[in-house]
C-alpha cells in the first residue's frame, strides 16, 4: 500500500541544522560549577526546522480542522457557542497572562478581585451557596464534589458507599462515582425521559443508608428537563442523601431557574460549554463546583476570600485539598468572568431563550424526517434516532458523516447509550435563523437520501480531507509516536 | 477607578421581557426571527417553552452586573489588571513550579488560530486532523524528551498528571499504597493524597533520598530537580530500590531541564510526567498549563487519558485517530481508567509549536543557560554577607538561600524596588528562600538583586 500523506510529520520534515528561532549568548561568565557528567545527556531526538516550516506545518495542519469559527458545530451537549475574541485578547494582557501564580496576594489583586468575582456570579447564577474555582475540567470539578460530599457525609458519622445514576448519564459520572471509591447504581428513565420514580425509589429503599447522593443532569442528557425534579430531591433528601448536578447543560437555566431553588447540593459547571471558554479541540476547560452551604467547609484549595476590602486565597477549614499544582484555569476563569460581565443578568436569560428556541425549532423542521427520541418541548439541545433511516440502510453514523459534505460538523452520536441510534442537535444560541435554516434543510436533503441512495450516505463523507479511518487496526497495532 | 466590588454591587434589572432591549452580539436572533420561529414551532412565546420548569421556580432574580459594551468591558478588565503587579515591568525571580522563559513569537499565532481554539476533541478524525496530528506530534515529541516509549494526549497538569501516574501504579500492580518523596512539590504531594484518598489508598511521603520500600508500595514517586531545584546522582539507585520491592519508578521532571540531563527513562523511570507550562506557556496566575504523562509500552492499556494512533483512510492515506478508547470513561464508565476527558489539547499544541521552533540546540542552549545564570546568581547571593545558598548538592535553576531576615519582609522591600523576589519557604525551612533564574534574567537583573539583597541584609 503506497501510503499518501496529507502533512508530514515535524520529524519528517526535520533537516539537521535547520533552527527557528535565535537564543541570546550567555552574558554571565561561565560558572566553574559544572553539572555531574554522569548526569548530562548525549542525545536529544528532536525535529530541526526553520521558522518558515514551523510556520506552514502547523498553519496546514490547522486547515484539515474544522471548528466553530469555521463550521457550524451542533455537538449536542457541548454547547459550541461563539468563543468571543475579546476574552482572548483579556486572556493575553500581559497584567494577567504574566502573573505567576507564586506571587503574594498583595501583588495579584487583580486577579484574585476577578476569581472572587466569579465565584460570586456562578453562586448566583446557580443559586448556590458557596463557589470552588479550583477543578481544572468538568470531570475533575465532578470529582471534586463527590469527594466533597463524601467529606461532608463522613463529618457527620454516615458512611455511604453507593452513588445512583441515571444510565444516560454522561459516561464521565460513573467513572468519577468509581474514582471516590463508591459503588455505582443506576436507574433508568421511564418512556416520556422523565426519570422513573418507581425505579428510584426502589434504587433508594433497596439501597437505602448506603446511598450518598444522586448524580443527575438537568436539562437530563435527553436534552429535556425533568418535571418531577422537585419530587426527585424530596426522595433523595428523604434517604439523607445528597442531590448533585451534573451541569454540562447549564446553558438552559441561565435565569430560567437555580438549581439551588430545586434541591441540589453540589454541581459543577463547565466554563467551556455555558461560559464560552473555547474548546481547544480538547482542553483547556474548567470545571467550578457550586455547593449549598453545609458543603462549603469541604471545597477544594484555594478558595478566594475577601477580608478589610482585600482578597486573598484561604484554605476552606475542612477542605479536600488541592486539586491542581496551582488555583485552578485562571486563563479560563478569567474568560468566563468577562463573558458574564458583557452579558449580565438580562443577556444571559436571552442567551437561554435563544438556545431553547434554536433547539425546539430545530426539532419542528426536522419533526417530520427523522424519529424523535421523545416528541415533547426540548431544552437546549433536541434528541433524535436514525433507526427510520437504518431501516432504509443508513446508520446514524452514515447521516453523521454525510452531513460533513454539506459543510456541518456531524452532531453528538450514539449518546446517550439509551436511545437506538441517538442523533442529538444542540444549535446554541449563536447561530441565525439563517444558519438554522440552511442545516435544517441539508438535514432533510440527507433523510431523503437515505431513503434513496443509501449508499451515498454510506461510503461519506466525499468531501473531507480524509475519508473514513481505519480505527479498529488503529486500536489492535498501536502506533503512537514516530 | 473601577473594581470588580463596586461593579457587581450594581442592583440588577428584575427578570427580562421576551427578548433583552438592545441587541447583543452573542445572540443573533431578532424579533422577527423569534415570531418566525415560534411560529413554526407553535408556541406563543419563548416562555412557553420553559413551562417544564416548576412555576414557583421560573425566572428567579439574578443579582448580576449590568452588562458591558465590549469597550466597556476591556477598560473594566483593564483596571483589574492594573491591580497587579507582574514580571513585565520587573525582574523575576520566582519559580516553585511555574516558570518564565522566553516564548518565541511564532508560537500563540499558530496556537490561536481559530481551526485550532474553537474546534472540539477530534471524535470525527475526517475534519479534525490538524488536532489528531498536533496530538501524535507532542505524544512523539515528550517521548523524545523523557526517553519514554509511549505518552499519552497530555493530563491537566503537572500535579495531577503524577496523581494519576501513582494511581496507574496501584492499577498495574494491584497494591494499594504509593512512596512518594517529601520534596516533591507540596502542592502536588497534596493532589497526589488527594486523589489516593478517593480511592481508599494510602500514601506515605518518605524523607527523600531514604527510600525505604515494602512490598505493600505500588510505586516511589520522586521529582528530578526536586522541589528545592537540585539534580541528584543519585536516581538510578532510587529506580533499583523501587524495583527491588516490585514498585513503579516515576519521575516528575522538569521539561526545560531536559535539554540538558539525563532521560528518566536512562536512569529506570517506569512514568515520566512533567508539567509543561515552561515549553512556550503564558504563567497566567497558574493555569491553563499541560501535564506530560509517559510510560513504558508495557503499560499502554493501563495509561489515562486520550492517545492518539496513526492509521489510514478507505483510500490507504495516512490519518489519525483517536484510539485505545476502550480505557476510557465515555465507554467504559465505572470501569475506567481515570474520569480524565480533555487533554489540555491547546495547551500541549503550543508546547509543541514550541520545541520546534527551538530544536534541539534551542532547547540545550536555553537550559545551559538557566544553568549559567542560576550559578552566577548563586555564587553572587552566597558572597553577601547574612546570606548562604546552600550548594551541598549540584542543582538546575533554582536554589535555597538562607536570609538574615524573614523572606516575607525582604520580598516586600524587593518589590518596592521592582523585583520580584523568590519564594518564601519558611514553612519548610527556617528563614528560607527558593530562588529560580533562567534566561529571561539578564545579568544586570541578577546583579541589582545581589546589591538589593546586601542593602537589605
Amino acid at each position: 500500500m503506497s501510503t499518501q500523506i496529507l502533512e508530514k510529520t515535524l520529524m519528517e520534515l526535520s533537516h539537521a541544522g535547520r533552527v527557528g528561532v535565535t537564543l541570546p549568548e550567555s552574558d554571565v561568565p561561565r560558572s566553574a560549577e559544572r553539572p555531574p557528567a554522569a548526569l548530562l545527556r548525549d542525545e536529544l531526538p528532536l525535529p530541526e526546522l526553520s521558522q518558515l516550516d514551523v510556520v506552514r506545518h502547523f498553519t496546514r495542519l490547522s486547515q484539515l480542522n474544522w471548528s466553530i469559527d469555521t463550521h457550524m458545530y451542533p455537538l449536542g451537549s457541548c454547547t459550541m457557542k461563539l468563543n468571543p475574541k475579546v476574552n482572548d485578547a483579556i486572556a493575553a494582557t500581559p497584567a494577567f497572562a504574566e502573573a505567576h501564580p507564586m506571587q503574594p496576594a498583595e501583588d495579584v489583586q487583580g486577579a484574585l478581585a476577578v476569581m472572587h468575582g466569579l465565584q460570586r456570579m456562578l453562586a448566583e447564577i446557580t443559586g448556590m451557596d458557596a463557589c470552588s474555582l479550583a477543578p481544572l475540567a468538568g470531570a475533575q470539578g465532578e470529582l471534586a464534589a463527590v469527594l466533597v460530599i463524601k467529606a461532608y457525609l463522613e463529618s457527620i458519622g454516615e458512611h455511604r458507599t453507593t452513588i445512583v445514576v441515571p444510565d444516560s448519564a454522561h459516561g464521565t459520572n460513573p467513572a468519577t462515582a468509581s474514582m471516590a471509591g463508591f459503588d455505582v447504581v443506576a436507574v433508568k428513565p421511564q418512556p416520556d425521559g422523565d426519570m422513573d420514580l418507581d425505579a428510584l425509589r426502589a434504587a433508594l429503599e433497596e439501597h437505602g443508608p448506603t446511598v450518598a447522593a444522586l448524580m443527575i443532569t438537568l436539562p437530563s442528557t435527553l436534552g429535556l428537563f425533568d418535571r418531577n425534579i422537585v419530587r426527585i430531591a424530596e426522595m433523595v433528601h428523604a434517604h439523607g442523601a445528597l442531590m448533585y448536578g451534573d451541569g454540562a447543560n447549564l446553558n438552559a437555566m441561565l435565569g430560567q431557574v437555580k438549581p439551588g431553588d430545586l434541591g441540589f447540593d453540589a454541581m459543577h459547571i463547565n466554563l467551556h460549554k455555558t461560559f464560552s471558554q473555547p474548546h481547544g479541540g480538547g482542553g483547556p476547560g474548567a470545571g467550578p463546583i457550586v455547593v449549598s452551604a453545609r458543603l462549603a467547609p469541604f471545597l477544594p484549595s484555594p478558595h478566594v476570600e475577601q477580608v478589610d476590602g482585600r482578597y486573598a486565597l484561604a484554605d476552606p477549614p475542612h477542605g479536600i485539598g488541592r486539586l491542581g499544582a496551582f488555583h485552578g484555569n485562571f486563563g479560563v476563569l478569567l474568560r468566563a468572568y468577562a463573558y458574564i460581565r458583557s452579558l449580565g443578568a438580562d443577556g444571559l436569560r436571552a442567551i437561554s431563550e435563544a438556545a431553547v428556541l434554536n433547539a425546539n425549532y430545530v426539532q419542528a423542521r426536522l419533526r417530520g424526517a427523522y424519529d424523535l427520541a421523545h416528541d415533547r418541548t426540548c431544552m437546549h439541545e433536541v434528541l433524535f434516532s436514525g433507526r427510520r433511516q437504518k431501516a432504509h440502510g443508513a446508520k446514524t453514523l452514515d447521516i453523521a458523516k454525510r452531513m460533513i459534505d454539506y459543510g456541518y460538523h456531524p452532531p453528538t452520536i450514539y449518546f446517550p447509550l439509551v436511545v437506538d441510534e441517538a442523533l442529538m442537535i444542540e444549535p446554541t444560541e449563536s447561530e441565525t435563523k439563517e444558519t438554522l435554516d440552511a442545516f435544517c434543510d441539508a438535514m432533510l436533503e440527507i433523510a431523503r437520501e437515505a431513503e434513496t441512495q443509501p449508499e451515498l450516505l454510506r461510503e461519506a463523507p466525499h468531501a473531507a480531507p480524509l475519508r473514513r479511518l481505519d480505527e479498529a487496526t488503529a486500536a489492535r497495532k498501536p502506533i503512537l509516536r514516530w | 477607578m473601577t473594581t470588580e466590588t463596586q461593579d457587581a454591587t450594581t442592583p440588577a434589572a428584575g427578570p427580562a421581557a421576551e427578548a433583552p432591549a438592545v441587541q447583543h452580539p452573542y445572540i443573533p436572533l431578532t424579533d422577527d426571527d423569534r415570531a418566525a420561529m415560534l411560529a413554526t414551532v407553535g408556541a406563543a412565546s419563548t416562555a412557553d417553552l420553559f413551562a417544564d420548569i416548576p412555576a414557583p421556580h421560573r425566572l428567579p432574580a439574578l443579582d448580576l452586573p449590568d452588562a458591558l459594551s465590549e469597550l466597556e468591558l476591556l477598560q473594566a478588565m483593564q483596571a483589574l489588571g492594573a491591580n497587579n503587579r507582574v514580571a513585565t515591568e520587573r525582574a523575576c525571580f520566582l519559580g516553585a513550579g511555574a516558570y518564565r522563559h522566553f516564548r518565541p513569537s511564532i508560537v500563540e499565532p499558530l496556537v490561536m488560530r481559530g481551526e485550532f481554539l474553537t474546534s472540539y476533541t477530534p471524535y470525527q478524525p475526517e475534519v479534525s486532523q490538524g488536532t489528531l496530528q498536533t496530538i501524535f506530534e507532542f505524544q512523539s515529541l515528550v517521548c523524545a524528551l523523557t526517553g519514554m516509549d509511549v505518552a499519552n494526549a497530555g493530563m491537566y497538569d503537572g500535579a495531577s498528571a503524577l496523581a494519576e501516574a501513582c494511581l496507574m501504579a496501584c492499577a498495574v500492580t494491584g497494591r494499594r499504597r504509593i512512596a512518594v518523596s517529601d520534596r516533591v512539590h507540596p502542592h502536588w504531594l497534596d493532589v497526589v493524597r488527594g486523589y489516593a484518598r478517593g480511592r481508599g489508598i494510602a500514601v506515605d511521603a518518605l524523607p527523600h533520598g531514604e527510600f525505604t520500600l515494602t512490598g505493600e508500595h505500588a510505586c516511589l514517586a520522586v521529582a528530578q530537580p526536586d522541589f528545592f531545584g537540585r539534580v541528584s546522582a543519585d536516581a538510578g539507585v532510587w529506580g533499583e530500590a523501587a524495583h527491588a520491592a516490585g514498585a513503579l519508578f516515576v519521575v516528575a521532571a522538569d521539561p526545560v531541564s531536559l535539554g540538558l540531563y539525563r532521560a528518566p527513562a536512562d536512569y529506570g523511570a517506569d512514568v515520566v510526567v512533567a508539567e509543561g507550562q515552561a515549553l512556550g506557556v503564558p504563567l497566567s496566575y497558574g493555569g491553563p498549563y499541560v501535564g506530560m504523562f509517559a510510560c513504558r509500552e508495557r503499560f499502554i492499556r493501563q495509561m489515562p487519558g486520550r492517545i492518539v494512533g496513526q492509521t489510514a483512510d478507505l483510500d490507504g492515506r495516512r490519518g489519525y485517530v483517536l484510539t485505545l478508547q476502550t480505557r476510557e470513561q465515555h465507554i467504559r464508565r465505572e470501569r475506567a481508567t481515570s474520569n480524565i476527558c480533555t487533554s489540555q489539547q491547546l495547551i500541549a499544541l503550543a508546547t509543541a509549536v514550541h520545541l520546534a521552533a527551538l530544536g534541539p540546540r534551542g532547547l540545550r542552549r536555553v537550559a545551559e543557560l538557566c544553568y549559567e545564570k542560576a550559578h552566577y546568581a548563586a555564587a553572587a547571593l552566597d558572597a553577601l554577607p547574612g546570606y548562604a545558598v546552600e550548594r551541598d548538592e549540584p542543582f538546575f535553576h533554582e536554589f535555597v538561600v538562607r536570609t538574615p531576615r524573614p523572606p516575607a519582609e525582604i520580598n516586600r522591600a524587593l518589590m518596592e524596588r521592582g523585583i520580584i523576589g523568590g519564594l518564601d519557604v519558611s514553612d519548610l525551612l527556617r528563614h528560607r528562600m527558593l530562588l529560580c533564574v533562567t534566561e529571561m534574567n539578564t545579568r544586570a537583573e541578577i546583579d541589582a538583586l545581589a546589591t538589593a539583597l546586601e542593602e537589605l541584609a
